[in-house]
């Protein structure tokens, strides 16, 4: 007799060492998530996959699973709370969403379009963020980045190298890369690293690649973001698109 | 001391616990002399660190003292807390200097800012010049401040009583009444035996005088037990909480029996190595501090065979922090160890299993370090003796705000509010924050609560709030020191600090609706509940006080409206005017 955990009241199997994240993506089951993604180690900033334990509020991607856990996940009151943490993604950035060449690719479109935001709600902070367009094949548009380390996981962990890291504090964090001049044209990363590829919204893109597949017909336009078996899809997606 | 030459200028304090390889401390060095952290110098000092230049550039903009443009030659940091800070005083001067706050003067001369609470609350108003603590200014000490700059006197040429910080102890108690001779804490130990002292501390009832109240005993017991390539003990002397300046006392004055505590632990749970991180505000006390290690390691209680012991070898070395709130949270001041940005870990697992380089490591405060140290002299018996039921000994208090006699009280658990008032001499008192803006604000009503963990919990922090105070004025400095010192990682911490800080603005301003308040309150329950860490999870906390303790606080500033915009539609004009040089009628509104 295996494990269980209740998720919403429904029995979920795992085993030691998984997270609640690891034990609700084998069984279908969706927890919002943004910052997470399987196969790097968990990171639990962005806080979509916030659930309650036991009347504990926890984050689902580094809490580990453990027998008999009563875990609240798809309530109305945890919707709002997703949905309140995504309109602040929204408005702490410069998010244009209908000019974004990631628009229906965007996994926090995507999300807000899940939990049916409408607005941003809040007054944007419309911060002054850097562009660096420096590399040949590669851009960062740092308005649109939200912090989820990612591409700081991917390259570390995937990729073998060490290309980005986040500096600063607070709200005037931001992706910064690790060069000699602070330009992603004197790292080493390559076209082809999971790091070019990982961002979920359009910070890093890659260039001379633009509307190949059509807005209505792009991953968000066709899926719904809690499909749990996606994470593939966009990346596969994402690969063809400068293949 | 290490030796190497490179690209960054290293210090002059020579010692074997205070280290020049730690990028904290070469970044010191180089704030110092160049007044800004040169970008030339960036990849010398990485490339002689070993450590990848994205994790320089992050920490230089991580902590409030690193700049990336020059400072002054003198650079004047007002403290802005409620306790020790008078940000009128840092306008006057700025206006006489003919600077800017946060800006360099054009002749490089001098440059004035604030700095979160410095821990003089009981001697402020207080400033930190070139890192140095001036206390209890007054209109004409700056006066005096301004003629020397304007006359390019160094800082070290400024009379030295200028810099004099008073331990102001009103009230002993367990601690501070008890005489510790020095090496009886490890004469006990060794006695006894590490099962034995280790029993005897967790039958103290000692718990964690940072605020958190973990039983000491038990974190020792666990990280004894947790496996790893070593064990290590860390002094968290990062006091940063604003109100909080006790442990500052414990560092001045009771040193022996701090580091005793900290080796009393390493001897417990079976550690080689202790660190001390310091918070830069204190780095005045680092001389003194480094000479009591070396008076320890001559009378064999550091070292290698401690008291003749030959296999009791135990070091201690301090690290100096460089403003930064969030690293008196444990695993943020680890990452901070460990020379990057101050970003509290994911938990599980604790520092007891994985801390500093992923080894057992435990965690105290100052204050629960010294009491440590006491209980191995006088036993458990004779702590627990003291307290209420179930948070046993004393509390060391720093008392500050309007009362007669600010300073250090030490009290034992279970004593009334009201008790401490009457000591300190307070009147008319509208409210006190216990535990700093982290903790609780109480109206006189509760005056009669007590202090202690099942009742008033506080890392030591004692706020006293005057009838004459503006309330929300206070809470309004408090949302923009979470806000200042929101670490980012999280998204309810980063954005909410901020929009809670706008939200309280906009209020105080007189610009808020009962929207506004509306909003708050429910930005303050998702930040507490969903944040990251404690900061993110308490810093709502003084909002959400004012809300249910002194509603009157913001219905006094509420427009009567519906609806009242954040932004200014004659004020937002004003870039317009100023390009077309206007400022007529028909300019405004």
């Amino acid at each position: 007799m295996s494990k269980t955990i209740k998720i919403d009241g429904v029995d979920v199997p795992f085993e030691d060492g998984q997270t609640i994240m690891d034990a609700a993506l084998a069984a279908d089951i969706y927890i919002p998530h943004l910052c997470h993604k399987p196969g790097l180690s968990p990171h639990g900033s962005c806080k979509l996959c916030t659930v309650d334990v036991d009347g504990r509020a926890v984050s689902s991607c580094t809490m580990p699973a453990s027998e008999g856990q009563q875990i609240a996940n798809n309530t109305p009151a945890l919707k709002e709370v997703r949905k309140t943490i995504i309109q602040m993604l929204f408005i702490e950035g410069n998010h244009l969403c209908p000019s974004c060449e990631k628009t229906g690719d965007c996994t926090l479109q995507a999300l807000a379009y899940h939990h049916d935001m409408l607005d941003g709600h809040f007054p944007q902070f419309y911060p002054r963020r850097n562009v660096d367009a420096s590399h040949p094949t590669l851009i960062i548009d740092r308005d649109r980045c939200i912090l989820c380390e990612l591409c700081v996981r991917a390259s570390r962990e995937v990729d073998g190298k060490n290309v980005f890291a986040i500096a600063g504090r607070g709200i005037k964090r931001q992706l910064i890369v690790n060069s000699p001049s602070g330009k992603l044209a004197d790292s080493d990363i390559e076209t082809e690293d999971l790091a070019s590829h990982i961002c979920p919204v359009g910070a890093i893109l890659i260039k001379d690649h633009g509307y190949e597949v059509p807005i209505g017909r792009r991953t968000f336009d066709l899926h719904s973001i809690a499909e749990t078996d996606l994470e593939q899809v966009i990346l596969k997606k994402t690969v063809h698109h400068d293949a | 001391m290490n030796s190497v030459q490179g690209a960054a200028p290293t210090s002059d304090l020579t010692s074997a616990s205070y280290h020049d390889d730690h990028l904290l401390h070469r970044l010191y060095a180089l704030q110092q002399q160049f007044q800004h952290i040169p970008a030339s110098s960036i990849g010398a000092l990485a490339a002689e660190l070993c450590l990848p230049l994205a994790q320089v550039e992050a920490v230089i903009d991580f902590y409030s003292f690193f700049h990336r443009t020059a400072r002054g030659r003198v650079d004047l940091l007002f403290s802005n807390c409620t306790s020790c800070g008078d940000l009128s005083l840092m306008h006057d001067l700025c206006q006489r200097l003919g600077v800017v706050p946060e800006q360099t003067r054009a002749d490089g001369a001098v440059s004035i800012g604030e700095a979160s609470c410095i821990g003089m609350c009981d001697q402020g108003p207080a400033l930190l010049a070139n890192g140095r603590t001036l206390t209890q200014l007054t209109p004409l000490r700056l006066e005096q401040i301004a003629e020397r700059i304007e006359a390019s006197t160094p800082i070290e040429q400024w009379p030295a009583e200028w810099f004099h910080v008073h331990d102001n102890v009103r009230k002993n108690g367990l601690l501070l009444g008890t005489t510790f001779s020095t090496g009886s804490a490890l004469v006990a130990a060794l006695e006894k035996g590490a099962q034995t002292m280790l029993d005897e501390i967790i039958a103290s009832g000692l718990r964690g005088r940072g605020g958190a109240g973990f039983s000491t005993g038990m974190k020792w017991k666990f990280c004894r037990e947790a496996t790893g390539d070593a064990h290590y003990v860390v002094c968290n002397a990062d006091e940063g909480e604003p109100g909080t300046f006790k442990d500052r006392i414990l560092l001045s004055s009771h040193a022996h029996a701090v580091f005793e505590g900290m080796t009393l632990c390493g001897y417990v749970i079976g550690a080689k190595k202790g660190y001390m991180y310091l918070r830069g505000e204190y780095r005045y006390m680092l001389p003194e501090l480094l000479a009591v290690l070396e008076r320890r390691r001559k009378l064999k209680l550091l070292g290698t065979a401690i008291l003749g012991q030959s296999d009791f070898d135990f070091e201690i070395e301090i690290i100096v922090g460089a403003g930064a709130y969030i690293c008196g949270e444990e695993s943020a001041l680890i990452e901070s160890m460990e020379q990057k940005g101050g970003v509290p870990r994911v938990r599980p697992p604790f520092p007891v299993t994985q801390g500093f380089l992923a080894q057992p490591t435990v965690v105290n405060n100052v204050e629960t370090l010294a009491a440590a140290a006491h209980i191995a002299v006088h036993g458990g018996g004779w702590f627990n003796a003291h307290g209420s039921d179930k948070s046993d000994g004393s509390k060391i208090l720093s008392v500050s705000g309007d009362c007669t006699t600010p300073g250090v009280y030490e009290y034992p658990f279970g004593t009334s509010i009201q008790r401490i008032l009457d000591d300190c001499g307070a009147e008319h008192v509208q409210a006190i924050q216990v535990g700093g803006p982290s903790g609780t604000l109480i109206a006189p009503a509760e005056f009669e609560r007590k202090l202690a963990f099942e009742d008033l919990a506080t890392g030591g922090s004692f706020m006293i709030y005057g009838a004459q105070r503006d309330l929300l004025h206070v809470i309004q400095n408090f949302a923009h020191f979470f806000a200042h010192e929101s670490c980012g990682f999280c998204t309810p911490c980063r954005v909410g600090t901020t929009l809670l800080k706008n939200g309280v603005d906009k209020i105080a301003t007189g610009h808020g609706t009962q929207y506004d308040v509306d909003e708050l309150r429910r930005m303050a329950a998702l930040v507490k509940r969903r944040s990251h860490c404690g900061l993110g999870q308490t810093a709502p906390n003084p909002i959400l006080d004012l809300l249910q303790r002194f509603p009157q606080a913001f219905e006094d500033r509420l427009v009567h409206s519906d609806f009242e915009p954040h932004f200014d539609l004659d004020k937002s004009l004003q870039e317009a005017r100023r390009l077309t040089h206007r400022d007529d009628a028909e300019a405004h509104l």
